[in-house]
């Protein structure tokens, strides 16, 4: 499995001493599109902010490689430079800070220097049109008062301008209406081909717009089944039950 | 990272000192005959120094106020203070004739810069005077008086006689006496009726010798539906004795007029600061404080407006940056006096490794004040569990008409909001700074862009300092 752009080997973390993740192995490669599906409290938010780094959560066991570095090296924005991206479910809210300022400050934190300003501009203008986003977002303050499909949106606008070599997209679909599920989807998929891309979520609507090469499932802190496209359209029509273990 | 940083920027950027300079320096410590001689240097009217003089008596007999950071107060040693140093023969109006040691401070503080782009006009005091003064020639020619106090004194001595010591009367407290006593510098502004001065004009106040006492006074008269914004700097080396920086200010805002006063205050961490400021606004008139409040020892600084025409408005924002050793007990006073007067109040404070904020404000409603509004929002963040936030409101309300609200909050910096900043690269220090300038931004965004961008900048550097 070892030799991916994002390797992980049996990974355990706990929070607050209980073990949410409880061996996880997992291999993304650059390109590939790969999604972990599972019921809510499987562990799968976890392990997205288990391998951006967030400091609630103790590794116990295992290990976290990307591009070759052991992860556990890198502070959190040591990861963001590196070319980690994650998407969160509930981002927060940063009062009195412009969007266009935040922007143009992680782009430059992200590429050590700071953008030319009608280059980014430029970069802006097309990401913004392919989210459908209107410049007055810009103006807003950080998330500070958006619905859950402008945080999105914005999500997935900071995903484009920092063109992460690997993104981890967190329930990204949750609470999206057709026409901003179709936006973000469209965000995801003009990524560069060579991103590797983690889509957790819970539902098949992302994965018709969004096709992965491969479909894991997460039962309770474990990869408990791998497959194609197809197993998505199964857990869709059949739901969980035939994966769970037999007690 | 945070050693690294402090050694880059250093902990206080104006911490920087020149050699002294002075062609006139009187011994420490205070007395009627220090009083009697700083008015004869100045060869003031005689009912100036007999002002004085009772102000010196007062601010004898007048014990220390018994409230705020009374460990402090009575900490000042006020024989070790040097109350008049002259350190040029007069007052330029060109940089070139300023002397070279006291240019390139002012220089290093940008404000030759500043003027050329984007000011009316400039007062630049060193020590206990004015060092340099200019003033666009347009708006000398629509009326406007710009001098600095002393020469306000000697050119329009009726002018001064009529609003001197009215809006601050020397016995508010023992601060405002001792600046009565020995006061010397600050701006002298008269605007015409009518007239609107379009670019601010601003006056920046820098100590730089030990032991020095500031006391700038200002005096600002809008008349009539006249319009003045200025604009108010000041720093000052960093010491291991005492400074003590103890201005009054005086605003009067006639009938329609408006006048609003922007301060960043940046004292090195040795500084007392200890102000009295306070504004009348007759009625439809409009007297607005946006007052910053980074740095010092102790601040004791309560902007007030008295609203004493109908329909005048007051408009406080304040923030309060409260480090290391520092003390910020800062906040507001509004006395709605005339009916249908409105005040916006707004205070933001942000305490950091031991540093402690207060918050002290004053509403007060007249009972005549009939269909008055006030808002009133107090937020206080903490960056960490060492540091400190109080916050004591006072409202007096004799008019049942009053339509009141008032809103206080105390923060802390999120895990999540650190996280999510730092998954977009930026390092702690960096989040932090976002955050605060987040926080602070309804006080930044009204500043010229100028200041605006400095203070951010300011504040990201004091972030960089934050992080073990």
């Amino acid at each position: 499995m070892a030799g991916g752009l994002l390797d992980v080997q049996g990974l355990h973390a706990t929070v607050e001493e209980t073990e949410i993740l409880r061996g996880v192995d997992l291999s993304i490669k650059s390109g590939e599109v790969h999604a972990i599906m599972g019921l809510n409290g499987a562990g799968k938010s976890t392990l997205a902010s288990v391998i951006m780094g967030h400091p609630a959560y103790n590794v116990t066991a295992g290990s976290m490689q990307y591009d070759g570095q052991d992860l556990a090296d890198l502070e959190v924005h040591e990861r963001a430079r590196a070319g980690l991206f994650m998407s969160f479910q509930y981002p927060s809210s940063i009062p009195g800070v412009q969007v266009g300022t935040f922007l143009r400050k992680s782009v430059a934190a992200v590429r050590g220097e700071a953008p030319k300003a009608r280059e980014f501009r430029k970069e802006l203008q097309a990401a913004m049109s392919v989210l459908n986003m209107d410049r007055s977002f810009l103006g807003r303050h950080v998330n500070d008062g958006f619905s859950g499909g402008e945080k999105k949106r914005l999500e997935i606008l900071q995903m484009l301008l920092l063109q992460p070599r690997m993104a981890l997209l967190d329930e990204t679909d949750s609470g999206l209406d057709i026409d901003a599920l179709k936006a973000v989807a469209q965000g995801i998929n003009s990524l560069s081909e060579e991103s590797g891309v983690l889509l957790i979520t819970h539902y098949n609507r992302l994965l018709e717009l969004v096709v992965p090469d491969v479909v894991h499932v997460m039962i309770d802190g474990r990869i408990v089944q791998s497959g194609g496209p197809e197993l998505a359209q199964r857990l869709e029509a059949e739901g969980y039950e035939w994966l769970m273990p037999t007690a | 990272m945070s050693d690294e940083a402090r050694d880059a920027v250093g902990e206080y950027r104006y911490g920087f000192h020149d050699p002294e300079i002075s062609t006139i320096r009187f011994d420490k410590g205070l007395s009627e005959q220090v009083v009697r001689d700083i008015s004869a240097l100045k060869d003031e009217p005689e009912w100036m120094t007999d002002l004085r003089v009772k102000a010196y008596h007062h601010f004898m007999d007048r014990p220390m106020p018994d409230w705020g950071n009374e460990a402090l107060l009575n900490s000042i040693d006020f024989d070790a203070v040097t109350y008049f140093l002259r350190s040029s023969k007069g007052t330029e109006r060109d940089w070139d004739d300023v002397p070279e040691d006291i240019k390139r401070t002012f220089d290093r503080l940008g404000i030759p810069d500043a003027e050329q782009k984007w000011l009316g006009g400039v007062t630049a005091q060193y020590e206990s005077e004015a060092v340099y003064h200019s003033i666009r020639e347009d708006l000398e020619e629509q009326g406007v008086l710009f001098f600095d106090m002393d020469s306000g004194l000697r050119t329009h001595p009726e002018l001064v006689k009529r609003f001197f010591n009215t809006v601050v009367p020397y016995t508010d407290n023992k601060f405002s006496a001792l600046n009565t006593a020995v006061w010397s510098g600050g701006s002298f502004i008269y605007v015409p009726k009518g007239v609107h001065v379009e670019m601010p004009v601003q006056a920046y106040f820098r100590i730089n010798a030990k032991n020095m006492g500031q006391f700038e006074r200002t005096l600002i008269i809008a008349d009539e539906g006249s319009s003045i914004h200025y604009v108010e700097g000041c720093t000052a080396p960093t010491y291991s004795t005492d400074s003590l920086h103890s201005a009054v200010v005086e605003l009067v805002a006639m009938e329609g007029a408006k006048i609003r006063y922007s301060t960043i205050q940046n004292w090195s961490s040795n500084v007392y600061n200890l102000v009295t400021k306070r504004g009348i606004a007759h009625a439809n008139a409009t007297v607005e404080w946006i007052d910053g409040n980074i740095g010092s020892k102790l601040t004791m600084k309560y902007p007030a407006v008295l609203l004493k025409g109908e329909g005048a408005h007051a408009e406080i924002i304040s923030v309060a940056y409260a480090g290391e050793g520092q003390h910020q007990d800062a906040g507001s006073k509004v006395h709605h006096l005339a009916p249908n007067t409105t005040s916006n109040i707004l205070s933001k404070s942000i305490s950091k490794n031991g540093g402690r904020s207060t918050y002290r404000g004053m509403l007060q409603v007249r009972p005549k004040a009939e269909g008055c509004r006030s808002k009133v929002v107090c937020d206080a963040l903490m960056l960490d569990a060492d540091s400190r936030s109080d916050t004591y409101p006072t409202m007096e309300v004799g008019n049942a008409s009053a339509d009141l609200e008032h809103e206080a909050s105390v923060s802390k910096i999120a895990g999540d909001q650190l996280f999510y900043l730092m998954s977009r690269g930026h390092s702690e220090a960096e989040a932090m700074g976002l955050i605060v300038n987040g926080f602070f931004d309804p006080f930044t965004r009204e500043l010229p862009m100028e200041y605006a961008s400095e203070l951010n900048k300011l504040l990201e550097i004091e972030m960089e300092g934050a992080i073990g």
